[in-house]
């Protein structure tokens, strides 16, 4: 299979069977075309674990998977700086489809036949790169994670690890136990996705409703306020006055 | 045994507002004026003759009572069906007994006795109703059954198409599993085409259930391992068709598939005195975006069940220690002959 300048083609899906059968059939087209596998994921998280390791050119990419699916794994690819193209593959996935008709993506149906898979990686290289806004529109749902790029790679932050997120300058800082993280996104934005896990505790911050363990009185500025104290953490977030309700709230359901 | 149909399609009197039911009701009368005249005359030639003149009789009567029964028909409908019985002969026997007093003034036709005509528009309108009354009735099952093939469960082409992504992996490298495969294919497909409307054995059910998970084995591989415990159960009770493997299907789809690590699902059918119960658990994943579709398939079995049991079946479902159980108790009915559906 190897060629100076053959097409490194990674397989995800989260089903065997199907891994199998897509293996045989890129065996089958690299009798043709310079293709070369250089790896299969389960999952979006495994796929993007491996493309901390190696670089590819085309992903064949499941939507429906477990832990974190296609869709989710194409946002969060977008961050490489030279992101792999991508052929989305789907049993069935009729509002799916109909996006990728409608925005020009590829996709191939599976089962999927030879013939349309040699079609489709013959023209991989001139596919157009995704677009952002196209992806976000196809995968409305909040996603499972965050992402952010370091030295060019991309790095997963899962939603349920982060304590807060607090509004820089130019950046959301994404705080986790471990270390604090940039992330080139809106705060407001990120309040809309994540409304059922994070609440609005200061015009700059979002606290993660499941790591709040209570508030206290204490003089922020000068002004006696609230501040919200987390688990497993020394640092206190002040409260807002606007956001004050918030405390009344806590410990009731509807936190 | 009850039978199910009895609160489930009442009695109704016909909608005399509908066309239909209004051509069905003269060609009646006019059929029986039309009897009546041959019995009164000794031959065909006089027939005709006395046929009009019945008629003379009947058509004003018959068209009063019509005009009476459209305008009270809103009314008569929602009463209740011996009521509406009741009310309709008196508004027929109203509308003879004018008719038969104008026709008198109008036409000096002989005036006669009010009780003939009047017991004769009472046997035209009893025959009528009886009429629709059958009507209704031999027609009312095969809505029951239209219902019941709507109802009947789909499979989610998710399903079809991925398991034959995984026949073809097979084909190459293993051609007598791709072989059983689609054999367990066929015959999973054969009873989801079929006219599913009588009931059918549980250890029918049990083989398809079996056969399916098979497939989603092929699948799914070391992610799915299924726990039958079904050493009790009893082989011969009927039940309705594709009465479980929907429920497995929905097993397998929100609660194995959206997780990385393996899962189990456990089916238990057992019998306690004259009732069966299957209970099924899978792993209940609380993240889930899923609840329309399960929804909807165990209502459509709900339903099913209430089709042929009535309140003698039951199924409930409900989360416990992060496993998402089902249980459907159904009546230990061995052959369908001692179930009577009307």
């Amino acid at each position: 299979m190897n060629h100076p300048q053959a097409l490194r083609v990674v397989i995800t899906d989260d089903e065997a069977p199907a891994r199998s059968r897509l293996r045989d059939l890129l065996h089958d087209c690299a009798a043709s075309l310079p293709i070369e596998l250089a790896g299969e994921a389960a999952n979006g998280r495994e796929l993007l674990d491996l493309l901390q390791q190696r670089e590819a050119d085309l992903i064949l990419l499941d939507i429906r998977m477990p832990e974190m699916d296609g869709l989710e794994a194409a946002l969060h690819l977008q961050k490489l700086p030279d992101p792999p193209k991508i052929i989305f593959t789907t049993a069935f996935d009729a509002y799916a489809v109909k996006a990728f008709e409608l925005h020009a993506v590829d996709y191939l149906l599976k089962p999927i036949r030879l013939r349309r898979l040699f079609d489709a990686i013959s023209r991989a290289r001139a596919l157009t790169p995704l677009r952002l806004d196209v992806l976000k529109e196809l995968a409305p749902e909040a996603r499972t994670h965050l992402s952010v790029q370091e030295r060019g790679r991309v790095i997963l932050i899962p939603v349920p690890d982060i304590l807060y997120l607090r509004a820089e300058l130019k950046y959301v800082s994404i705080r986790t136990r471990e270390r604090e993280y940039l992330l080139e996104e809106s705060l407001s934005r990120l309040e809309q996705e994540f409304a059922s896990r994070f609440v609005r505790i200061h015009r700059s911050c979002l606290a993660a409703k499941a790591h709040l363990s209570g508030f206290e009185r204490a003089a922020v500025d000068g002004e006696g306020g609230w501040v919200a104290l987390l688990k497993g953490s020394d640092e206190k977030l002040p409260v807002s006055r606007r956001q004050a309700h918030v405390v009344r709230e806590f410990g009731k359901t509807t936190l | 045994m009850a039978s199910i149909n009895q609160n489930r399609y009442p009695d109704r009197l016909p909608d005399f507002l509908n066309t239909g039911v209004w051509l069905r009701t003269v060609l009646i009368v006019t059929f029986a004026s039309f009897v009546a005249a041959v019995l009164r005359t000794g031959a065909w030639r006089e027939v005709v003759e006395e046929f009009s003149i019945v008629s003379l009789h009947v058509q004003p009567a018959l068209a009063l009572s019509m005009l009476a029964l459209s305008a009270a028909s809103r009314w008569l409908q929602r009463l209740r069906y011996r009521t509406g019985v009741v009310l309709t002969l008196a508004l027929v026997l109203v509308a003879t007994a004018l008719t038969h007093r104008a026709g008198a003034r109008l036409f000096g036709l002989e005036p006669g006795g009010l009780d003939r005509p009047l017991f004769l528009a009472a046997a035209a309108g009893g025959l009528v109703l009886f009429y629709f009354h059958l009507r209704s009735r031999a027609l009312s099952p095969a809505l029951t059954e239209a219902r019941l093939q709507a109802l009947q469960a789909r499979i989610r082409p998710h399903f079809l198409f991925n398991s034959i992504t995984a026949v073809l992996s097979l084909v190459r490298s293993d051609s007598r599993r791709a072989e059983a495969a689609l054999e367990d294919m066929a015959d999973l497909f054969r009873v989801l085409m079929a006219d599913n409307r009588d009931l059918a054995p549980l250890a029918d059910e049990v083989r398809l259930c079996r056969q399916y998970l098979d497939l989603e084995q092929l699948r799914l591989g070391d992610r799915l391992s299924v726990d039958w415990h079904v050493d009790n159960m009893p082989h011969d009770a009927m039940v309705p068709p594709l009465v479980l493997q929907p429920l497995l299907e929905n097993a397998v789809y929100h609660g194995i598939e959206p997780s990385p690590d393996p899962g189990l699902v456990s089916i238990n059918i057992y019998q306690v005195r004259g009732e069966v119960h299957v209970v099924l658990r899978n792993p209940y994943r609380k993240d889930g975006q899923h609840h329309a579709g399960n929804k909807m398939a165990l209502g459509n079995i709900r339903e099913r069940l209430a089709l042929h049991f009535d309140a003698e079946a039951s199924l409930e479902s409900r989360v416990e220690d992060q496993a998402y159980q089902v249980h459907i108790r159904v009546p230990y009915v061995k052959d369908r002959t001692e179930l009577r559906r009307p």
